[in-house]
């Protein structure tokens, strides 16, 4: 007989991700969790609605997916249409500018993260009240920190401006390379804030650093599982988030595949598509859907990489690293420390850029080689790999798009996540807390999730919800006919 | 007798002017360095003051400023906020009676249409959009007609004839079916039309576009970036 006093607990909003997700556990009439999921509830339909246009308007209009990161989709979109000109091999001034918007972004959005939407949990602790526990409650205790983010955001929006021409959704890649050069007063501008800048970051990474050593017995186990991890490196090995070739290790550092080219991408990685999520569930073939299920982003990228080429960056990774022995780190809040790394990371390459002459080189665009119908490129977002697939007709209208995001690519991470922590904290709880409930969007946050992005595709759901009991039995159901 | 000479007096918005016999209010406005608002009038093309946002009031009347003739003490009202309202009107309905979206159009900060909102300080539309079913012809291999952008001016139409010699684009259908149509069964990759013709540089908006261009003007540096749309003719000298 099915149980009549099943509980259904709701958090929606989730708060302090990017886009509206919804959470949904359902327990049982002990008040042990029966299931625990992350629904998401927007809908978006960029891979429908731009089939049709032309192909060069894709990396200024696809970018329109996000507010946080377009520099990512610009920069892929801009990588998969040069293929489809033929014109991948830039001018290094081209290549350059590029690689330093990408930088930029992930510094921006890094920071941002870290010190907007993260920080309050890791400073005040996952129970604080929740009106203390916000961006504005780490202005009033810790103004210095609080500063720091938002100057370090707004450091990497004007690298931003200076290569794209605006700092959200500007215009600098366009097929076969880049429309403007960085000029010499762009340059010194940037130049002024930069030892500023290298100094905030490696603080970055010490406070990210010491928050989970300080807290290791806690933070090791929260919403942590072993998975695979997949990102682009380079040909050597290195870490490298602007290009390269896919790698996905397992959780103790085994390799799966390894250079695989990204227009080869279908042969390593499908996705599944289930009927209670508009996002798609990508897993890696050779290992099948139930299991191949792999997490990206800072954590993936640092445990997939041989090394970073920055000394700085490499010395916080090898820190990194010598708590798990040089294998994988499994632990989810091991994101924010990562991220700090890439952080760094990308300060230095930053750097290294702006005292790079070939930014002011006059070369910008290369011209249009063999075209191509089909091409895929793949880039790393702040969020972790994302791939970007076009087919294009005679005419030059895009006839097929795919777009697997990062955060799609975290979705079976960020249930499990959800699963684990529900398990751990609320079952048998006599009362939901509010930090109780916070503690399953800690979980998600760590991932820095991009719910605006991963659902850009058209969903296979029925737009209705329903909720099933310890046996199947239906005990609720709600039509979603709109959000 | 010669008029090449002989002057026409007349006052714009209270400030006297003189123009020159066979002149039209905007162009009479134009000499003096007074900008009047327009979008299918396009100097060396038939005026066709089909668009009206060139209104002015002359002597009292609502008329177009591009057909209009001027004439000895005609009294010319620009610059009034009732046709201040009456241009926004008029530019706000175009929008919402296409598909225009700016945050992705690679004539963004080239466009009259978006220049002229910028101007008006139109930062939304006020009329609810009508999200048309219009389509797009890629055929050509070197031109492309996206249709969501046409505001029917008919400066492609005018140009094609008068300075291209062809006849390669007119209008059919009437009303809100009213839409661009071209010399050919089918589509444009079917008539004379050439990439270089002026029937193309001649569209005020990202309806006719060389394809492959895009955005290669950075972000900065395109016509309406620092300036907005009749500030070169405010700036010009005075003609005599």
């Amino acid at each position: 007989m099915a149980s009549t006093q099943t509980k259904r607990i709701v958090i929606e909003p989730v708060t302090r991700v990017e886009g509206h997700g919804k959470v949904s556990i359902l327990m049982d009439e002990n008040n042990r969790v029966e299931q625990a999921r992350l629904h998401i509830v927007e809908f978006r339909g960029f891979e429908r609605f731009i089939q049709g246009r032309p192909f060069w308007e894709l990396p200024v209009l696809v970018q329109r997916l996000c507010g946080i990161c377009p520099v990512s989709h610009h920069l892929c979109a801009a990588k998969a249409i040069d293929g489809i000109v033929g014109a991948e091999n830039l001018t290094p001034t081209a290549e350059k500018m590029r690689r330093l918007m990408h930088y930029g972004q992930m510094f921006q959005s890094h920071a941002l993260h870290f010190f907007h939407l993260a920080s309050p949990d890791l400073l005040f602790g996952f129970d604080a009240p929740v009106e203390k526990r916000n961006v504005i409650g780490v202005i009033a205790e810790h103004p210095d920190l609080a500063v720091q983010g938002v100057m370090m955001r707004k450091f990497g929006q004007e690298i931003i401006r200076a290569t794209a021409g605006k700092k959200v959704h500007g215009t600098g890649a366009i097929p076969g390379g880049i429309n403007k050069n960085l000029s010499i007063e762009e340059r010194d501008a940037l130049l002024a804030d930069m030892d500023q800048m290298l100094e905030w970051s490696l603080e970055s990474v010490k406070i990210a650093k010491s928050y989970t050593l300080e807290n290791l017995n806690s933070v090791a186990e929260f919403g942590s599982f072993e998975s695979n991890h997949l990102s682009i490196v380079r040909e050597d090995g290195a870490m490298d988030l602007y290009d390269g070739k896919l790698r996905a290790v397992d959780a103790i550092g085994a390799t799966i595949i390894d250079q695989v080219d990204p227009l080869d991408y279908l042969d390593v990685i499908a996705e599944e598509v289930r009927p209670w999520s508009y996002m798609k569930f990508p897993y890696l073939t050779s290992i099948g859907s139930e299991d191949g299920w792999y997490r990206v982003g800072p954590l993936a990228r640092v445990n997939t990489c041989d090394f970073i080429d920055t000394p700085q960056a490499e010395v916080a990774r090898q820190e990194f690293m010598g708590l798990t022995d040089g294998k994988p780190s499994n632990v989810t809040m091991a994101y924010h420390w990562t991220r700090m790394i890439e952080l760094l990371h990308a300060a230095e390459k930053i750097q290294e850029l702006l005292h790079d002459s070939a930014l002011q080189g006059e070369d910008l665009v290369v011209p249009a080689g063999d075209r191509r119908g089909e091409y895929v490129a793949m880039i790393e977002a702040p969020r972790g790999t994302l791939t970007h697939h076009y087919q294009v007709d005679e005419n030059d209208q895009v006839t097929m798009a795919n777009l697997i995001v990062s955060t799609t690519c975290n979705n079976e991470a960020m249930n499990r996540a959800v699963r684990k922590i529900a398990d751990d904290h609320l079952s048998g709880a006599p009362e939901i807390t509010e930090g109780l409930l916070n503690n399953i969007e800690v979980g998600i946050r760590a991932y820095d999730p991009c719910l605006s992005c991963a659902t850009h595709a058209l969903g296979q759901m029925p737009l209705e919800v329903t909720l099933f009991d310890a046996v199947g039995e239906v005990v609720d159901q709600r039509v979603r006919s709109s959000r | 007798m010669n008029n090449n000479n002989q002057k026409i007096s007349l006052t714009i918005d209270g400030v006297e002017v003189q123009g020159k016999p066979g002149q039209t209010i905007l162009e009479a406005a134009e000499a003096a360095a007074v900008y009047i608002p327009r979008l299918c009038w396009m100097k060396n093309l038939t005026a066709a003051g089909s668009c009206r946002v060139c209104s002015v009031r002359a002597n009292g009347r609502v008329q177009s400023a591009c057909t209009q003739p001027i004439g000895p003490g005609m009294v010319v009202e620009n610059d009034t906020e009732e046709l201040r309202e009456l241009r926004r009107n008029l530019i706000d309905m175009l929008f919402v009676e296409g598909n225009h979206f700016c945050m992705f159009c690679e004539k963004s900060g080239e466009c009259e249409l978006q220049a002229l909102a910028y101007r008006f300080g139109i930062t939304a539309p006020k009329y609810p959009f009508m999200f048309p079913q219009r389509d797009l012809d890629a055929s050509h291999p070197e031109i492309l007609v996206d249709r969501n952008r046409c505001i029917l001016c008919g400066r492609c139409v005018r140009a094609s004839q008068e300075l291209d010699g062809k006849h390669v684009f007119g209008f059919v259908g009437r009303g809100t079916t009213k839409r661009l149509a071209v010399n050919a069964p089918d589509n444009l990759a079917q008539t004379d039309a050439e990439a270089d013709d002026q029937a193309v540089a001649a569209c005020p908006t990202g309806s006719l576009l060389v394809k492959r261009v895009g955005y290669a003007v950075p972000v900065g540096q395109r016509k309406f970036d620092h300036s907005p749309i009749g500030s070169e003719i405010e700036n010009s000298d005075v003609q005599d």
